[in-house]
Formats: C-alpha cells, structure tokens, sequence
C-alpha cells in the first residue's frame, strides 16, 4: 500500500495532470479521484472522458485543466472512444510509429456506466482493450439537476423519483455494476471509495499492472445532489464504506478480497441520516420500514460478497 | 488489372490496398461482405490493420472517432439503421474535422424494416457534415473509395468522407472493375500525416470540449470553411486520379449528352446507368434527351449543376427518398441554386423506395413526362397506385 507520504509525492510529481482552475462545485469529490487515479499512473496517460459534471467543468472552451491528451466525444461512448484510441495505438506500434508505452484511462459517471454506456462497456471489456475505466459514482445524473440512475439507491430522494406522498422516493434496487463487469471475467475488477484514497491508489496500482480492459467503480460524493454539507465529502462516503452500504474490494483474475472490513459495522441509518436525499424516510412509517429492508439488503450483500471472497481466495 | 467483381469486394480491395491503421465495423445488409472481407485480410496477414469488431454502429462510430484523433487512418462502412445509429457521432467527427472515409451501402430505413435500396439513409446524414459522394458503378465505387481518402485527408478539408453506393444493385452484383497496383494506390493515397495526435502525448491536446453561446457559433463556422475548401481539392484529386488510372473523373457531376438536351433527368447512384441506356435509345429516335448524374453531393455544387442545367426547357429531378412534407432534397438542392436567375421547368420524381425496381422503361416514362409538365410537379415513378 503506497503511504501518504507517497501519495504527496506523486502529487508533486504528477499533480498538474489534472489541474485547478476547473468550475467542479467546491465539495466534490470527482477531482480528488481523478487526480488519484492520474498521479498513481506513472506512463503517460490519454483520457478519454464521458459528458458529464467532469467534463463539462474542465474543457470549458478555450480552457482546460487537463495536462494529458484528453477526448470527449459523448455520453455513452466512453468505452468505445478509448477503445478506438488503444486500437490507433496498437496499429502505429505495430506499424513502428510509437515505441513507448502509453496507458488509457476513461472516466465517466453512474449515468453514463450504469445506464446510456452500458453497451458500449461491455462491448469494450469483451474485446478485451487495454484500458482502465474508472466509474465516478455519485449515485444520480448530478451534471443535469439529480435525475435518478440505475444507481440511486433505493428510496433516494431524486428529481425524477420524488418523494411524494403516495411513493417515497425510488421504487427499485440499484444495479450492482461492479458484479456485471465481474461477469465479464476480466482481469481486475474493484469499488473504491473517495472516503479511502490510499485504498483507491492501491488498487489503480495493481489494475494497470493487467494488460486488458480494467474497471474500478469509486464512490462520489455530491453533496448538491445528496443535500450534505459542503465539507463532508470524506465523512459521507466513509459512512458509506463503514455501514458496509460500498464494501471496498477487488476481484483479481476471478478472486475477491475485501480491503477494508470495518472493525464496526454500523447502521445503515448512520449513512441515511445526514442525507437530505433520504430525509423523507425517517418521518413517516412506510419510510422506517424502508429502512429497515435497506439494511435488510445492506447485510444480505455483505454476507454475500465475504462468501465469494472465501470461496475464491481458498481458506487461510 | 481488370476483374469481375461485386461492388463489396471492389470496396474492399480499395481498402485494402489503402491499409488503413484502423477498421471499426459491425455487421449490417447490405454491407456485411465488406466487414467479411477486410476481417479475412486481417486474419490471413495481409493488412496490418487493427480491426475493431465492435457490438454497435454507435460504438463504430466512436471508436473511429478515437482513433483518428489518436492519429490513425480510419475506414468503416455500414448502411441504413446502422448509419442512424451512428449519426450522433458522425456529427461530433466532422466537428472535431476528423477524415473517417466511409463506405455506406444505400438501403432504406425503417419502418417498416426493409433490406432493399434507397437513399433515405444518405439523406439522413445530409447536414451531419460530411462530405458525401454518390458512385454509379462498382468501378466508381472503387475509384471514389480512393479518392475520398485524399479528399478527406486534405489539410484544407479534414472532414468524414461517405462513398455512397446503392445497397444490392451495386454491392451484390458483379461488374467489371478495373484496380490499380498496389504501389500506384500507396503512392496515391499517401503516408498519413495526422493533426494534433491524442497519442502525442508530450504536447496534450484537448479534443471534444465544451463550447458555450460565446465560441459554438465561431467553431461551426470554421467547420462550414472545411466543406467550402472540397471542390477545389475534389477537382485536384479527381484530376491526379484521372491521370493515374486513365479514367475520366472531371467535375462534380458527369454530364451524359447533356449539352444539346432539352429534357433532363437529374439523378444519383446506379440509377444513372440505366438512364444512360434509356438517352441513348431515345437519342436514337431523335429526342433530345439528356442525364446529369451528381457524383459530389455535399458540399453541394449549386453553381456548377445551375450553369449546367441552365436554358434546358424541362428537367426531372429525380429523389430516391422522400422529405415528408417537402419536395425531395436534391430537388430543393438543385430549384434553390437558381434563385434570382430564368430557369427550366422543374418537376419531382420519388423512386424507387425500399429497392422498387427501376426499369428502362419509367426512366422512359420521366422524358415523357416531361413534355407536358407542370413546374414544380410532385411526382412518383414506380409507385401502384
């Protein structure tokens, strides 16, 4: 595990990859992870970027806080974009126009992973591209006013699954991704989390070791979209990591290992509660019962998720 | 060397005598057979391509996108449904000036679903800002292939290319075709010198921003500067490929008996050979009949094809789509290029819709029609009513 001493020195080394100056809302979470991401990576580095808040606030014309080759083409096709760009690279090695190694990263958000660039991902990680796709999840389309995703979590509170007075916010289960890009057997699978950027740097650094497509999905505060104060975007997530509501681990060519169990596990209101997206649940039954099968769900997965670490890693 | 082959196969051996460094392509008929060909070049070694099998045109299209602006020589080719789903970013490559050449095999779109020829699709890409050129032959499908890369490559024009040729009529049947060596091709087309590389990685460059009411206007005005800047350099290429290959390519449009014609039909792709049987046999008995077949479409020629029809008495325009609601687009294309100016009469032909056969005989029909038509007549050939 690299230490924070190490972390500061990667970001004196390669801290203005990703530079200041963009307009991301003061409390997100994005920045510190792309630069995570960027700083960890020692060979050069092309991006590709899907729309979103990321993009937009960085590449507004004529300026850019990007120090890397950097392509936004649309919002479902990070995957495919990237995918052109290391099929471009490995033709002009071949053809002996390049002959140093460069890595490719894409990143894009729940929307843009969970729901519109679904396809495109999979058809990325089947072909099996040489490339790391990092999921920054804040839950809900934040860059167009909180609009639910395939990833707001049951009984969230978003603008296009309101709560009201008949129905308490959204109906349905979030899509567990992660599992899907497991089933894609590809090499290095993980959750990641702002709330544990050692964590998260740890795993970018096994990842790129991998030739073939890779995908860490890490845990975004928004704390516009979640309704949190603006200072809390660590303490959110971390909540969210210790009610082991986004366990944090890894599956490594098909075996998981969990890289952070907590020494407590807490409740899962614990998380809920400092949310304004989840205020509604604590002032009427229907929403305590709510609550109730969301850590009903929350223990379900986690017992889950430490079987197929012992069923993959062999005891001991 | 001259062969008989289908026009898929005369793409491919375009493509692969081109060697381009990247081929995003997905299956769709009437072009699977090109993606099935250039597939085989590269399992048997023969081109040095990476091929991107991709699981959508969506997904084509993008990748394409990546790896021209990472720097690489980009062809694809789909048809129809695949062309709507790629249209998104079709638009985004021309924004971004990039030179994708593409070969797209005509048939209609949905619904209801049908595999047969039209040009509903080629329509559908008209204001996406690429470049679009129609063949009439399996031999221009293959000439126009090559040149569509120079084209696009042009350091004035960097732009997507679309070869249009009509799906079955000329994709399945075999012709005549007559290639160029291979050296002569790689001497044509060029070692490709890329703008700007995303791959040049010590000089980052930011490809795809964000632009707001304050710059978006500018950036597509510049863009409309590269579509200004194709006739000449299409004229340049066609005059060095002409040369190379002893075929004659001159003008954005080939004018058949045209010069002493009174009644005209206007058309594009293979529809013209069947007209050039019909003015020749008419011709025989007299008529002064004649053909404009449009090779260069977008940008569109509207000085030239004025100046050309210009002092006919009657000329059918001939649309192998609709445009509900209007009259055809090539119609509207070519009426609008003789604003302010005396010009013939002017009627609308719809044809062959979904692959509706089109015989000697309705072209026959369209002179006919010509003798007593009304200006600005909306018309169908073909059609039962």
């Amino acid at each position: 595990m690299p230490s924070v001493k190490v972390l500061a020195q990667r970001q004196e080394q390669r801290g203005s990859r990703f530079t200041g100056g963009h307009s991301l809302c003061s409390g997100c979470a994005e920045p510190m992870i792309v630069r995570t991401v960027l700083n960890t990576i020692e060979d050069p580095v092309v991006v590709a970027n899907a729309t979103g808040c990321l993009e937009v606030a960085s590449t507004r014309y004529p300026t850019s806080a990007w120090n890397v080759p950097w392509i936004h083409t649309a919002f479902e096709n990070a995957a495919a974009t990237i995918a052109g760009v290391e099929a471009a690279y490995k033709a002009l090695v071949r053809k002996g126009k390049i002959d140093r190694k460069i890595r490719f990263v894409a990143f894009a958000g729940d929307g843009g992973t969970y729901d519109i660039g679904l396809q495109a991902l999979s058809g990325a990680l089947e072909r099996g591209h040489d490339f790391l796709y990092i999921v920054l999840n804040n839950e809900a389309y934040m860059n167009t006013g909180v609009q639910r995703s395939s990833a707001t979590p049951r009984g969230a509170n978003a603008t296009t699954s309101p709560a009201g007075s008949v129905i308490p916010g959204k109906p349905e289960d979030r899509k567990d991704l992660t599992e899907i890009v497991v089933a894609h057997r590809v090499p290095y699978v993980a959750q990641a989390s702002v709330s544990n950027l050692i964590d998260l740097a740890n795993k970018v650094e096994k990842a790129i070791k991998y030739e073939g497509p890779k995908l860490i999905n890490v845990y975004s505060t928004c704390p516009l979209g979640w309704r949190t104060p603006w200072d809390s975007a660590v303490k959110i997530a971390k909540l969210a990591v210790d009610t082991c509501y986004w366990p944090l681990y890894e599956v490594e060519e098909g075996r998981y290992r969990v890289t952070y169990k907590p020494k407590e596990k807490l409740p899962i209101e614990e998380w809920l509660k400092p949310q304004g997206r989840f205020r509604h649940l604590f002032k009427s039954e229907k929403g305590k019962e709510l609550i109730a099968e969301l850590q009903e769900a929350v223990d379900r997965h986690w017992e889950e998720l430490l079987m197929k670490e012992r069923c993959t890693q062999g005891e001991g | 060397m001259k062969k008989v082959m289908t026009g898929h196969k005369a793409v491919a051996e375009a493509m692969r005598q081109i060697e381009p460094d990247v081929v995003a392509v997905y299956p769709i008929t009437p072009q699977s057979e090109i993606a099935e060909y250039y597939a085989q070049y590269v399992a048997d070694g023969i081109v040095r391509t990476e091929l991107v099998p991709v699981e959508s045109e969506h997904s084509a299209m993008s990748a394409c996108v990546g790896a021209a602006a990472a720097g690489a020589r980009v062809i694809t080719a789909t048809a129809s449904q695949g062309l709507a789903l790629m249209v998104e970013i079709l638009y985004i490559a021309a924004s971004m000036r990039l030179p994708i050449v593409m070969a797209l095999a005509n048939r209609a779109l949905s619904g209801p679903i049908n595999i047969h020829c039209d040009h509903s699709d080629a329509y559908l890409a008209r204001d996406s800002g690429a470049v679009q050129i129609f063949a009439e032959s399996a031999q221009e499908a293959y000439d126009y292939m090559l040149m569509a890369q120079r084209i696009a490559e042009h350091k004035n024009v960097r732009l997507p290319v679309i070869v249009n040729l009509d799906g079955f009529t000329l994709t399945h049947s075999s012709q005549v075709v007559e290639t160029l060596s291979d050296e002569v091709v790689k001497g044509f087309v060029g070692d490709y010198e890329p703008f700007y590389p995303l791959l040049d990685v010590d000089n980052p460059t930011v490809w795809g921003p964000f632009a707001m009411p304050d710059y978006y206007f500018e950036l597509k005005r510049a863009q409309q500067a590269g579509m200004e800047a194709v006739p000449e350099v299409f004229l340049g290429v066609q005059g060095e490929y002409s040369k190379l290959s002893g075929r004659n390519y001159k003008g954005f449009f080939e004018a058949y008996k045209l010069d002493d014609a009174e009644r005209v039909i206007v058309v594009m792709g293979s529809t013209a050979g069947t007209a050039k049987v019909v003015v020749n046999e008419l011709r025989e008995k007299g008529e002064r009949v004649g053909l404009l077949k449009v090779w260069l479409w977008r940008p569109f020629p509207r000085k030239e094809i004025a100046d050309a029809l210009a002092g006919k008495k009657a000329v059918a325009i001939m649309d192998r789509a609709i445009s509900f609601g209007n009259m055809g687009a090539l119609y509207l294309d070519i009426t609008s290029a003789f604003a302010g100016r005396e010009g013939p009469v002017f009627v609308n032909y719809i044809y062959g819709l979904g692959g509706r056969d089109v015989p000697a005989e309705h072209i026959v029909q369209v002179f006919e029609g010509l003798k007593d038509a009304e200006p600005g007549e909306l018309r169908y050939i073909g059609l039962r009513e």
